[in-house]
């Protein structure tokens, strides 16, 4: 392999404008796919974050209430009007068990049991309907950080203590150390003190949650010693349908994953995935075509060379390799220079750019892309070298 | 031609026809025979289109003949297929063309070695030194770095030359190749083919149009309308 590659390389070299036009081409090429796709992926991988910071990956809840039919006697025709049940605020059935279970449950990262419901908030003679959730913060907090989010006292629940979003408070009117009504309905009604403030950026929840401690809300809710749903993140983010189906499968209870409940933002990721992936191949293609061309015409100028190597016992296979070494370093060169391209193109985006989010550069991606710029450089030059490997060396030698 | 020695090249019948089974089939050779002994230095005269060229691609198994049979080293060369005549011809066939054919990116010495190069890969120590020896045997030995484009004619055509003995052929072809030189080189050219002749023990084959320098040939072999109708010894 060392004559092929020592002759690849000097042709290069001799055809030195040729070589830096081509080079040029498949870097900016290669930074094109380089920096759309780290775009991309730095914009998904945002929106996915944004959408996830407020919501757990997996919601496990307890399971609808539905009617029962009386078994019947054999040869009994029975015809059936059936009015669904209304579902009532209801506990999981052991969910201290679950929870445990949940705890070691493979691919599950966090678990946290939420009790949560609607009730009304009151000050003076303003009402706004709220959602109450009662947790414990400690395990609450790895699921959803709202501890970062505090803009004002602090995250402590428990002990009449409670905390609200900002858009909440601004509708109430009330500040930090203030008091307000909680009301659920059935003369169940507490005083609450604001012990916190958050915002998380979402209007629905800045508007409507109301975090409270476990007891306070079982109390309010009337599920003494229950929880209405349990809150888990996974590791595989992208996997959480999976453990999903299977946490259903074992204990019988209700789940739906973040995917089932954000379907359509799924789907608008796969599409923009989809079109990146088009882009990319369309400029990987339009990329390899140059380099057959180029290489393509070096044949051609090449022929008497090629002529007096095969006449002086150089084999089809040797010339076959000598052109496609050729595109293989095209290849390899211009995805190097244009992958350090990209990465400037990202660092731009992320210095000077609109800072709407932060672009990561997937490590895997640098060496990927070259990977494949080698790869589709060396098949571009399948044809080209094909033709060399199959001059005849009479017709050759004799070319002017 | 000449008895003296080992046969290096023996033709038997040998046809080549362009075109076959097709209405445009033309026979360009009609049946050569001819036999080339080690120490034989002979010329190839003819006029254009008597086939020469043709002659030449076969003897250096560029070409394959259409009838015949052509025994190189006394093996039999019908039938064999691409690798084994590109083999052959790494091992035991040397070519001079009209237009030296150096590759322009290597160096002279590079360029002497390259054969050895495309067939054993990075030149030893020991190949290195038989390259600067041919230079210097060709009156080059200065310009072993110089790139082709850095030589006149006349000392491209010897680095050529140099290149097709390194491989310490048993023949050497030469099509023309002094047809690009003025004469006090193109003699200078013929003087060194006859001196590897001797020196090396290499059959050398040259056509040539010119009648001083196919003079100076142990013997003529004339092609006229695709047969030989001359072949002599002139020493």
């Amino acid at each position: 392999m060392w004559i092929e590659s020592t002759i690849a390389m000097r042709f290069l070299r001799e055809g030195r404008a040729q070589t830096t036009l081509i080079l040029v081409g498949i870097a900016v090429g290669v930074s094109v796919i380089v920096f759309i796709t780290a775009l991309i992926q730095g914009l998904q991988s945002n929106i996915v974050e944004r959408t996830l910071g407020t919501q757990s990956h997996i919601k496990v809840e307890a399971p609808d209430e539905v009617n029962r039919l009386v078994a019947l006697p054999a040869d009994t025709t029975q015809l059936v009007l059936e009015t669904r049940r209304a579902q009532r605020l209801r506990s999981i059935n052991n969910w201290q068990q679950v929870m445990t279970t949940l705890d070691a449950f493979p691919g599950v990262k966090a678990v946290s049991p939420v009790v949560s419901g609607p009730a009304f908030a009151r000050r003076g003679n303003a009402v706004e309907s709220v959602a109450l959730v009662g947790m414990d913060p400690a395990r609450y907090q790895r699921i959803i950080p709202i501890g970062e989010d505090i803009v004002a006292g602090s995250l402590r629940v428990g002990a009449g203590d409670a905390v609200i979003g900002r858009l909440l408070a601004d509708d109430l009117g009330i500040r930090v150390g203030d008091k307000f009504r909680l009301v659920a309905g059935d003369g169940r009604e507490a005083q609450m003190n604001i012990a916190g403030i958050f915002e998380l950026g979402v209007r629905e929840l800045d508007q409507r949650y109301v975090y409270l401690d476990l007891k306070q809300a079982q109390s309010l809710l009337d599920l003494p010693g229950g929880v209405t749903v349990i809150d888990l993140t996974v590791h595989d983010l992208f996997g959480a349908d999976a453990v999903a189906a299977r946490i259903a499968q074992l204990t019988g209870l209700k789940t739906e994953s973040w995917m089932q409940s954000n379907a359509q933002l799924l789907n608008a990721l796969s599409s923009q995935s989809l079109s990146t992936v088009m882009i990319s191949f369309f400029v990987a293609l339009s990329v390899a075509f140059g380099i057959a061309s180029v290489l393509s015409i070096s044949v051609v100028q090449r022929t008497r060379e090629i002529g007096i190597l095969r006449a002086m016992g150089t084999r089809r296979d040797q010339l076959l390799k000598v052109f496609l070494v050729q595109g293989a370093v095209l290849g390899f060169a211009g995805s190097a220079v244009g992958a350090f391209a990209g990465y400037g193109l990202v660092w731009v985006f992320n210095t000077f750019g609109p800072k709407l989010f932060y672009i990561p550069v997937a490590p895997v991606l640098v060496p990927m892309t070259m990977a494949v710029a080698t790869l589709t450089g060396t098949l571009s030059a399948a044809v080209p070298a094909r033709r060399a490997a199959r001059l005849d060396p009479v017709v050759a030698i004799r070319h002017v | 031609m000449s008895e003296r020695g080992e046969e290096v090249l023996r033709l038997e019948g040998l046809r080549k026809s362009y075109n076959v089974g097709q209405p445009t089939e033309t026979e360009v050779l009609h049946g050569i025979d001819l036999q080339v002994g080690r120490h034989d230095f002979a010329a190839l005269i003819g006029p254009s289109g008597s086939g020469k060229s043709t002659l030449l691609n076969l003897l250096g198994l560029l070409d394959a003949p259409t009838a015949g049979d052509l025994f190189l080293l006394g093996e039999s060369t019908r039938g064999m297929d691409d690798a084994t005549r590109t083999a052959r011809r790494a091992s035991d066939i040397g070519f001079v063309f009209q237009f030296h054919h150096l590759m322009p990116g290597f160096t002279s010495l590079e360029n002497i070695v390259m054969p050895l190069m495309v067939a054993h890969g990075r030149p030893s120590a020991g190949t290195i030194e038989r390259g600067r020896s041919l230079l210097a045997a060709v009156g080059l030995a200065d310009f072993a770095d110089r790139k082709p484009g850095e030589l006149s004619g006349g000392q491209q055509q010897r680095v050529a030359i140099a290149r097709a003995l390194i491989t310490r052929p048993a023949l050497v072809l030469a099509d023309e190749p002094t047809g690009n030189l003025d004469t006090k080189t193109a003699a200078d050219v013929f003087e060194l083919f006859r001196r590897f002749n001797r020196e090396f023990g290499c059959a050398v084959l040259v056509v040539t149009h010119d009648p001083r320098l196919s003079g100076v040939c142990d013997c003529t072999i004339e092609l006229v309308d695709g047969r030989i109708v001359r072949d002599e010894k002139l020493l």
